[in-house]
């Protein structure tokens, strides 16, 4: 552990919008991504030494492997031989490539990378959609014995409603602030605000999550374009520098974990990131956090120290994580607004922090946000990344 | 699931029904309506997505039954839920036509399904029976068509193949991509063919797969529930998929006026949308419509029955002997 061997930075961000694209395959998903990203670092593509792509499951949704060979084909960089990596890690798998390309770049052994992360699920009916997306937990110890994913978060719910006092309400509160947050950011998924009872009378899908509670099945790909910090300031007149990186892993199913009202995974990469940036809870101006489930966001940011254990439900109901309060959290929209299109959702984490430091984020800017953070997890905490970046 | 989808009740075909016998009904109730011998009619098409057999037309038997056969063209036509309509394009073809070299002066074109719907399918609560037929010619017409256009692409948006007893569907994108894109496109370029617009119509149709879809392109569209009202049967009788919105139309024709201005248009998964602009002439004042039973007095007449009832007669059980 400890600081990296040199610094790296973000150079440029693209994205496509998020949603049921019925009309881009993943191929051009990801080439539009990687094209607004390259464009916007103001680099040639022969720059690029290396490529990573985050994608939880090509092979389920499309019957598709070795889609690292496929992007670089399709961006056109198969000339050069640039070397491309597939990193998988569920949903958390966009911010685990963005780690292994800020180490590659680290260690020296490349200065400028290209990391995506797409996810094509729409091909798929809802019912075969679901199944797959179990496959981020545990399938054997879980999902045999008939847990999908949401039921899983509803346990959280219940035993954090238990635990701490928090309400139905509270809980249904991260939808609301989350879609209002979306209904600004041209890149959601769901561009609409929608009140509390919406959210409180809406379908059931595990009690107490309703249907907004969850997280769409998304189509999407989200690309950054990452460098040593010297050839980032040589190229673009506002990198973000990468101050803190970390992870932490947890056991597959919940159910050999003590408790389950925390991610500890989440709060093992915290701790590593915070350590390596030097700063703590209180120094973070913006964050997006890994809300698949309502339930989730109010975890995540108890795990991530901006509120005491069991204070998160009250955080979010009182405004304190909205675009005003003390900590805006998922200025984006989150998970649930902006789209969850598995792997591309960590690097459009990341690009919503870099446009906020950049002071680029119109609608739904955060006052002087210098130092961001953002919160990655795969399944149900299997694997939590953590990443803080700050204005250079 | 009903309210999701504005169906209140769905119609099934008896054990001794199915889509010829349903279409011969239709055909004889419109014959009745007119003084018009079956030996006229110069063709029939029968429109469906659940004809009996794979090989051997639906349309030869309904032209015996009728008693138009021989001297008569007849054929069965497929395109999910619009195989209907393109038989009424198909006949109005034939029946504009010169004489001298199509001799057709009168045709039917008949739209009739007994829809298929897996057990604890969605489609299972919407998937109904039903037909309606429309004898086309150029004398004595209650509604002169003044202009048809279709829109049609290659969209998958629901599909059977050749051995399947069930469809398939793709959920939500039949919806946005498939119904209401082909729906709007067509309707909207018939208004702009036509230089009319929403408030020019008496009553409008459209197909109608559940009783939401309908009443949210007509409201996209601009026009309002008043207009919608009268064709809108599928929240009392289900889907009837070919006969959709043919059996809507047939409603309109039960209470129009003359004057009036229809707006019609079909939608078939697949896919494609047929509009039809038409408007109501003098002859519907003497029109003897009573004849024949009106097309809510049809659905009144109707008894419900248990769960078990519909299985058997849908034959998703197998009785002893089979």
């Amino acid at each position: 552990m400890g600081k990296l061997l040199r610094d790296v930075a973000i150079m440029g961000i693209g994205q496509t919008r998020f949603g049921e694209m019925w009309d881009l395959s993943f191929r051009i998903l990801g080439i539009q991504a990687g094209m607004k990203a390259i464009k916007d670092a103001n680099i040639e593509s022969k720059l690029i030494d290396s490529l990573y792509i985050g994608n939880m499951s090509s092979g389920l949704f499309m019957d598709q492997e070795h889609i690292s060979s496929m992007i670089i084909e399709e961006v056109g960089l198969t000339g050069a031989h640039v070397p491309a990596t597939r990193v998988e890690a569920a949903d958390a798998s966009g911010a685990l490539a963005l780690r292994q390309a800020i180490f590659e770049i680290a260690s020296g052994q490349s200065n400028v990378i290209v990391v995506g992360g797409a996810e094509k699920m729409t091909d798929v009916t809802s019912d075969v959609a679901s199944d797959f997306i179990m496959a981020g937990a545990d399938k054997a110890w879980e999902g045999l014995f008939g847990a999908s994913l949401p039921s899983l978060f509803a346990l959280m719910a219940r035993k954090h409603m238990h635990d701490f006092g928090t309400t139905r309400e509270q809980i249904a509160s991260v939808a609301v602030k989350n879609h209002a947050n979306g209904a600004r950011n041209p890149f959601a998924q769901f561009q609409k605000e929608i009140d509390l009872d919406t959210v409180l009378n809406a379908p059931k899908i595990a009690e107490p999550l309703g249907v907004f509670d969850c997280f769409p099945v998304s189509d999407g790909a989200a690309a950054l374009i990452l460098a040593d910090i010297d050839t980032a300031k040589e190229y673009c007149g506002e990198p973000i520098r990468i101050t803190g990186s970390g992870q932490g892993s947890d056991t597959l199913s919940i159910t050999n974990r003590s408790e389950i009202t925390m991610f500890d995974s989440t709060i093992k990469a915290s701790k590593q990131a915070y350590d390596m940036a030097g700063v703590s809870p209180s120094d973070i101006d913006v964050a997006e956090v890994h809300d698949s489930y309502t339930i989730a966001e109010i975890i995540a940011i108890e795990d991530l120290g901006f509120f005491p254990k069991g204070e998160g439900g009250r955080a979010v109901f009182e405004g304190e994580t909205s675009l005003e309060g003390s900590i805006p959290v998922n200025t984006s929209g989150g998970l649930k607004a902006r789209g969850h299109p598995f792997g591309a959702t960590g690097i459009a984490q990341i690009n919503e922090i870099v446009l906020q430091l950049r002071n680029k984020a119109s609608g739904r800017q955060v006052k002087d946000a210098r130092i961001g953070l953002a919160q990655n997890m795969g399944g149900t905490g299997g694997t939590s990344i953590v990443h803080i970046l700050e204005v250079d | 699931m009903g309210r999701s989808l504005n169906i209140k009740a769905k119609s099934v075909p008896g054990p001794d029904e199915d889509t010829i016998t349903i279409s011969v009904m239709a055909a004889r109730r419109a014959l009745s309506r007119v003084n018009l011998s079956p030996s006229s009619i110069g063709a029939i098409f029968v429109g469906s997505e659940s004809h009996p057999y794979a090989v051997k037309p639906t349309a030869t038997i309904v032209a015996e039954a009728i008693g138009a056969a021989p001297h008569l063209t007849a054929a069965d036509l497929e395109f999910a839920c619009k195989a209907g309509t393109a038989g009424l394009q198909s006949a109005l073809g034939l029946t504009e036509a010169p004489d001298e070299n199509i001799p057709v002066k009168c045709a039917l074109a008949i739209g009739a399904d007994t829809a298929q719907g897996a057990p604890g399918n969605a489609l299972e609560y919407s998937a109904s029976a039903g037909g309606a037929a429309f004898l086309v010619g150029r004398e004595n017409v209650i509604g002169e068509i003044d202009h048809t256009l279709s829109y049609t692409t290659d969209t998958p948006d629901f599909w059977r193949r050749e051995g399947m007893k069930y469809p398939s569907h793709a959920e939500r994108f039949t919806g946005k991509p498939a119904y209401f894109k082909h729906v709007m496109e067509c309707a909207k370029r018939l208004m702009e063919n036509t230089q009319t617009s929403p408030s020019d119509y008496d009553h409008v149709i459209f197909h109608q797969p559940n009783g939401k879809f309908p009443l949210a392109v007509a409201k996209r569209l601009g026009f309002n529930k008043e207009q919608v009202q009268t064709g809108l049967m599928t929240p009392i009788i289900g889907n009837t998929y070919s006969a959709s919105m043919m059996i809507g139309l047939a409603a309109v024709f039960d209470i129009a006026r003359p004057g009036d201005n229809i707006l019609a248009v079909s939608y078939g998964s697949g896919a494609g949308s047929d509009a039809f602009k038409i408007t109501v002439t003098d002859v519907i004042e003497s029109y003897e419509k009573g004849r024949a039973p009106l097309v809510r007095d049809i659905v009144n007449e109707g008894s419900f029955i248990d769960y078990s009832t519909y299985l058997k007669f849908r034959e998703k059980i197998k009785m002893e002997g089979e």
